[in-house]
């Protein structure tokens, strides 16, 4: 299946597909094994890999990635209300207008580098936040967000009688079915919508995996090193970074039509500035130009949002609850800060260590771990032969 | 006739006359060197070879095409590669990508969006970066990070990569500008190497003088954005006009 990757790839694709399709038991024990989590991590990971692919690889730091997020959102909500709910439709629009949003954003931002291109498309991702927000109400449908309604078309849809509005469905199978197994007290859920963001989730790394070892994407990482040397070289870098930009900006969209496929609706607040720094906190956290980083960074940060955020004062109470009462109390009153509202503030500590103690993310981290590992157990090896001798 | 042919070139910044009527022929399969001392258009004349400037009158053209308008990478895809003064190489890729690279652009040209092809499956491009690394004699290095060599072996790679692409005509800006007399003249002997294995038309701009008279057969002195002497090197060396350039005489 992996025939044309070297041997270490095809190992890091198989541990990859086991790690995803397995999600929901590993996850299950931190508390993180509910499909809409599960889901958000798997659509994050293929908005972050996405990125990767031009952060990564050519260094150009968009700011303005949301905007394709948005843009995808928009698309897949428009064909569950005209066309079907079914998400195959849906998610190729998506994929469609995201990249030609790329192909236009790209082409006028990408004639500057550095932090002049983070600027123009952080201008233009907020000029489609206000765009969506007011000038476009009814293609957007403004503050409110696009919802999607019992009198929608729906043209190719069997017409409804049960008053409520359907499920979206791949082919009659609806995203929203679970089923749930009681294993050693733990609630184990295997959605269908999680596995199918899943599915899309390993052939999205495959692709990237593609992608990074091809001689388009040693163009890229050559970009970030020498452009200088590039152009005199005899290639012709700006068709390289617009590839790239629509590349990444067509996953943005794939992810952008995933977060409307498990949940129905699209607003213009996913098109904000700060939905595209996440990603770059993402990518940077978990490593930026590695293959496993953006998924991992893309994880840890939803992990924060949604579980470390719901940890309050008497969730604390409880787990110090052997302390003596005044260092009970203390405990909690320092932790306060960190946990529940807090998050962020513990969020941004981990940002900063990693930036400064692990310039390669939580990936450099790993495999620093890992190398120390391997040598003690070299070193154990080599003290047991010179001892046998 | 003549490869590389300059005729008539003005190039005006501001006040200052960069480069005031120059003409310049380089003979195929030679090596040209220009000198000149500091501030004399040596390199502004070198720029409005490779597309990075473009004179305000007069014309270059090499192999009977015009150079006068394309970009960089067009020149280059026309046969003509460059050598930098400080070098300029990928130092965040290996040895071995960095030739790689200009394989892939000699091969493919200036775009080719071949994003799902293995790199390990183009073993062409390889033996071709291999074959290189191994005539300037640095194929033991050829897993290393190009950031992690000496001086003198990023100016070796940067040689390896504009050779690779077997270009028609090859531009040396200072090749050895800032090195060690030793660096120096390990590089002389790579480019005489080279002249002797393969005849590439070069143009050398140097203020070093021991580079330039043990390589080249023909120089052009430039002061003042102005060519005083063109002549074999045997007539340059004591030649009145060139030390009067150099020592300073009527200024």
């Amino acid at each position: 299946m992996f025939g044309n990757l070297q041997k270490n790839d095809r190992l890091l694709m198989i541990f990859f597909i086991i790690m995803v399709l397995a999600g929901p038991i590993i996850l299950a024990p931190f508390g993180a094994g509910y499909p809409d989590l599960l889901q958000r991590f798997a659509i994050f990971g293929i908005f972050a890999i996405g990125f990767n692919i031009l952060f990564g690889l050519t260094g150009y730091l968009s700011f303005g990635h949301a905007a394709f997020l948005g843009v995808g959102s928009y698309s897949a909500v428009w064909m569950f209300k005209l066309l079907t709910m079914n998400v195959v439709p849906a998610l190729l629009l998506s994929v469609a207008v995201a990249g030609v949003f790329a192909l236009l954003i790209g082409y006028v931002s990408l004639r500057r580098s550095g932090i002049y291109f983070s600027i123009l498309t952080l201008a233009f991702a907020q000029m489609s936040y206000n765009l969506a927000y007011s000038v476009l109400t009814p293609i957007t449908n403004g503050e409110t967000g696009l919802q999607l309604n019992l009198n929608d078309p729906r043209i190719l849809d069997a017409a409804d009688t049960s008053g409520s509005i359907p499920s979206t469905n791949f082919f009659g199978l609806a995203m929203n079915s679970t089923a749930k197994f009681d294993v050693l007290g733990m609630t184990l859920q295997f959605n269908v919508g999680f596995y199918f963001c899943a599915l899309i989730l390993i052939g999205a790394f495959y692709l990237a995996l593609r992608i990074f070892r091809s001689p388009f994407g040693m163009m890229l990482r050559a970009i970030k090193t020498n452009q200088n040397r590039l152009n005199y070289t005899g290639l012709n870098t700006r068709p390289y970074t617009l590839a790239a930009f629509v590349i990444s900006g067509m996953y943005a969209g794939l992810a952008g039509g995933l977060m409307a496929i498990t949940d129905p609706l699209a607003g213009a607040e996913r098109m904000q500035w700060t939905a595209s720094g996440e990603v770059v906190l993402m990518t940077i956290l978990g490593g930026a130009g590695t293959m496993m980083g953006p998924v991992l960074g893309a994880g840890f940060i939803k992990y924060f949002e949604n579980i470390f955020s719901k940890i309050n004062d008497n969730v604390l109470h409880a787990w110090f609850s052997l302390l003596p009462d005044g260092l009970e109390n203390l405990l909690v009153g320092i932790l306060h800060f960190f946990v529940g509202k807090g998050w962020h503030l513990t969020l941004g500590i981990v940002f900063m260590l990693v930036v400064i103690f692990l310039p390669g993310g939580l990936v450099d981290g790993a495999t620093r771990i890992m190398k120390r590992i391997m040598n003690r157990g070299k070193s154990d090896s080599a003290s047991a032969k010179s001892a046998a001798e | 006739m003549s490869y590389l042919e300059v005729r008539g070139v003005n190039k005006r910044f501001g006040g200052l006359q960069a480069l005031d009527d120059v003409n310049l022929s380089v003979e195929a399969g030679t090596i040209h060197a220009i000198i000149g001392p500091n501030g004399a258009g040596k390199s502004t004349l070198l720029n409005c070879f490779v597309g990075k400037l473009i004179p305000d009158t007069g014309t270059v053209t090499f192999d009977g095409q015009s150079l006068l308008g394309l970009k960089p990478h067009e020149i280059n895809q026309t046969g003509v590669s460059r050598v930098f003064q400080t070098p300029e190489i990928f130092s965040d890729l290996s040895v071995l990508e960095n030739v790689m690279i200009p394989c892939l652009a000699k091969r493919d040209g200036a775009f080719k969006l071949n994003a799902i092809t293995a790199m390990s499956g183009q073993t062409d491009i390889r033996e071709k970066a291999e074959q290189m690394l191994l005539d300037v004699s640095m194929q033991d290095k050829m897993h290393m990070a190009a950031s992690s060599l000496s001086r003198g072996d990023k100016r070796r790679l940067e040689m390896a990569m504009c050779l690779s692409q077997d270009p028609k005509l090859l531009l040396l800006d200072e090749p050895t500008a800032g090195m060690a007399r030793a660096d120096t003249n390990n590089t002389i002997d790579l480019l005489k190497e080279i002249q002797e294995k393969r005849k590439i038309t070069k143009v050398v701009i140097e203020h070093d003088m021991h580079v330039v008279f043990s390589l080249a057969q023909k120089i052009s002195v430039l002061a003042q954005g102005h060519v005083i002497v063109e002549d074999k090197p045997e007539n340059i060396k004591g030649h009145p006009k060139v030390k009067e350039a150099y020592l300073g005489g009527a200024h």
